[in-house]
């Protein structure tokens, strides 16, 4: 809790101290840091091989960037608009997927997820192909990276609050359950895929809000944003940050921005850094790093039992 | 669309999946036998093709420097994987996948970084000796000659691979370490060599699949991407760890591709990826007997 007023205080004091570049940095890395811990609501807390996640952040972006340019839509509607279509999304592409489990969940939603690639890759007319859409004209409150800022500060902090509630509801606990032995769960009598569907759901709203923050913070979308490779790095945050923890998305999220955007300022080979940080993470901190630290020091007298089944026993 | 439209259009698309084939037999030999999702494996093929163009131009254009290329590149992508499996790897065999894949990727990116740190961002081609230059006539159609290679690369690879499986020793206990290894190993087999081989036999395929593919396209950084997809789709269609999988998938993949490039070009490449989510629906577990 008090971990929690600090950090918001100083996010709240964040425009007034810091340079702008790094106000500009410290959104970009909320913005990812939603992305991330969206997804950790069902790779951590679910259990599931969601493999393409970035596919709902895409769809939430170019949404926002669609509804604006091409339709003519106000800003605000939007910015409704994107995370409405992110959820609507998964649930078609959840439907099928939930059928299937671990690492055929994750290869049916990658080709499923190529498909929302390849519309906005090559639908020229409405998506601008593989340009993107640049120069999205917005409100002139967001055209200031404080106005930016604000607004990115205040929706990320909102969607953590509703995830972490949803973590700690019934509702979340029943997925952890299902995580853990999806069998007993079953027999228990919780309808499992609808619970995981659910979570799908979710999980891609708040993806769908963290692209809407991204266009209003860069005022650009493109292919990329819906590419595998941008869904397999949000797993690497997770799993960096330590996909057990609810802060660890957001640590991890940190960590993989803040070394683009200053490592990347001194040498073209930050990703070679990155690498090299993700070999030592697994010989030296399995758990990730907010695993670590929260097994190491903040709850020694009472450590949380490490889910011993998640993620699927192997084979 | 006339026939030879047609024509020309399946091989093409029958080249493309011998390329698809070759490097999605190595991906599904590591995930049967070692059950390591290895992401890094699009690299390793990045790297044959850079490794090729860099032995053929070594040659100055001598018809025999894409020959030497051809074997050269692979052996340097085994040389490579050998390494970190044995360096790295072998002590991660007992983590979750998700942690085996966190580890391939954090190798995927220092060998995308050292690639670009050796050849550069620029293009490179790798121009076939005269004799493997421009196209031969069947049936009327003007049909690629490199494209003939691929297609005769492709089957040779599949029965050379067949014969490792089935008629040596360590192709058996290999096979046997993908159905069970804790028997194979109770039955006092040294497990940790057999997983190196098949390691290093992955990586090997993945190598020539990137030399065979240098004299027909662009050499440069992200060519691996589409490649790695396609063949964990591939591989898992096809049925995990499943040799004849890979090569039925491979070919459902540069069939539909070919298809879709004559009857919808703008959206040619959803294709491969409409069939496949057809096929996991349909079929789970992919089409052919998974080993694991």
């Amino acid at each position: 809790m008090v971990v929690g007023f600090l950090v918001a205080a100083g996010l709240a004091a964040a425009p007034a101290v810091l340079p702008l570049f790094f106000v500009y940095l410290l959104a970009l890395i909320l913005v990812t840091g939603l992305l991330a811990t969206s997804l950790n609501l069902v790779l951590g807390y679910g259990g599931l091989y969601q493999f393409h996640h970035g596919v709902f952040y895409g769809i939430g972006a170019y949404t926002a960037a669609v509804g604006i340019t091409r339709l003519g839509w106000p800003a605000w509607l939007a910015f409704l608009a994107g995370p409405v279509a992110a959820a609507a999304a998964a649930m078609a592409i959840g439907f099928f997927c939930v059928r299937l489990s671990r690492l055929y969940f994750g290869m049916l939603q990658l080709s499923l997820g190529s498909l929302v690639w390849i519309v906005a890759l090559r639908w020229y007319p409405v998506t601008g192909g593989d340009n993107g859409i640049h120069g999205i004209p917005l409100p002139a409150v967001l055209q200031t990276i404080p106005g930016a800022y604000a607004l990115v500060a205040c929706v990320v902090a909102a969607s953590l609050a509703v995830l972490w509630a949803v973590v700690r509801s019934p509702f979340g606990l029943t997925l952890q359950a299902i995580r853990d032995n999806p069998q007993r769960a079953q027999v228990m009598g919780v309808d499992v895929r609808i619970h995981q569907l659910a979570a799908m759901v979710l999980a891609a709203f708040f993806a769908g809000v963290a692209g809407v923050l991204y266009v209003a913070l860069e005022r650009s979308v493109f292919p990329n944003m819906l590419f595998w490779v941008l869904s397999l790095e949000i797993l690497v945050m997770c799993l960096l940050g330590g996909w057990f923890t609810f802060s660890g998305a957001m640590v991890g999220a940190a960590v993989l921005v803040g070394l683009r955007t200053l490592v990347g300022r001194y040498t073209e080979y930050w990703t070679l850094v990155l690498g090299v940080l993700l070999i030592l993470l697994i010989f030296f901190l399995p758990e990730g790093i907010m695993g670590h630290l929260q097994r190491r020091w903040i709850w020694t007298r009472a450590p949380s039992p490490r889910p011993a089944a998640a993620g699927g026993t192997r084979g | 669309m006339d026939a030879g439209a047609v024509l020309g259009q399946l091989v093409v698309g029958l080249s493309r999946a011998m390329i698809l084939f070759i490097v999605s037999a190595g991906l599904t030999l590591v995930l049967g036998v070692l059950r390591v999702p290895n992401v890094f494996h699009g690299s390793l093929y990045m790297v044959g093709a850079f490794v090729a163009w860099s032995v053929a131009e070594a040659l100055g254009g001598h018809p025999s420097g894409l020959w030497l290329a051809l074997a050269a590149a692979p052996l340097v992508t085994a040389g490579v994987g050998l390494v970190l499996e044995r360096l790295l790897l072998s002590r991660l065999y007992h983590r979750e996948h998700l942690m085996l894949i966190l580890f391939t990727f954090g190798v995927m990116l220092v060998l995308n970084d050292l690639v670009k740190m050796l050849w550069g961002p620029t293009y490179r081609s790798l121009v076939p000796p005269p004799s493997l230059q421009g196209a031969v006539t069947v049936f009327g159609v003007a049909l690629p000659r490199f494209n003939l290679v691929l297609l005769v690369a492709g089957p040779l690879v599949a029965v050379g691979l067949w014969l490792f499986a089935h008629r040596t020793r360590a192709g058996k206990v290999s096979r046997a370490a993908a159905t069970d290894r804790d028997m194979v190993a109770a039955l006092g087999v040294d497990v940790s060599r057999v997983f190196a081989l098949a390691f290093a036999v992955g990586c090997f395929l993945a190598g020539l699949g990137g030399a065979l593919v240098a004299p027909t396209t662009s050499i440069t950084l992200g060519m691996d991407h589409s490649l790695l997809i396609d063949s964990f789709l591939i591989v898992i269609v096809g049925g995990l760890g499943n040799l004849w999988g890979a090569l039925v998938g491979s070919l459902l993949f540069g069939v539909t591709q070919s298809v879709g490039l004559l009857v919808w070009p703008q959206f040619a490449i959803a294709f491969p990826y409409a069939v496949t989510a057809a096929v996991l629906l349909v079929r789970p577990t992919g089409l052919l007997r998974s080993a694991w």
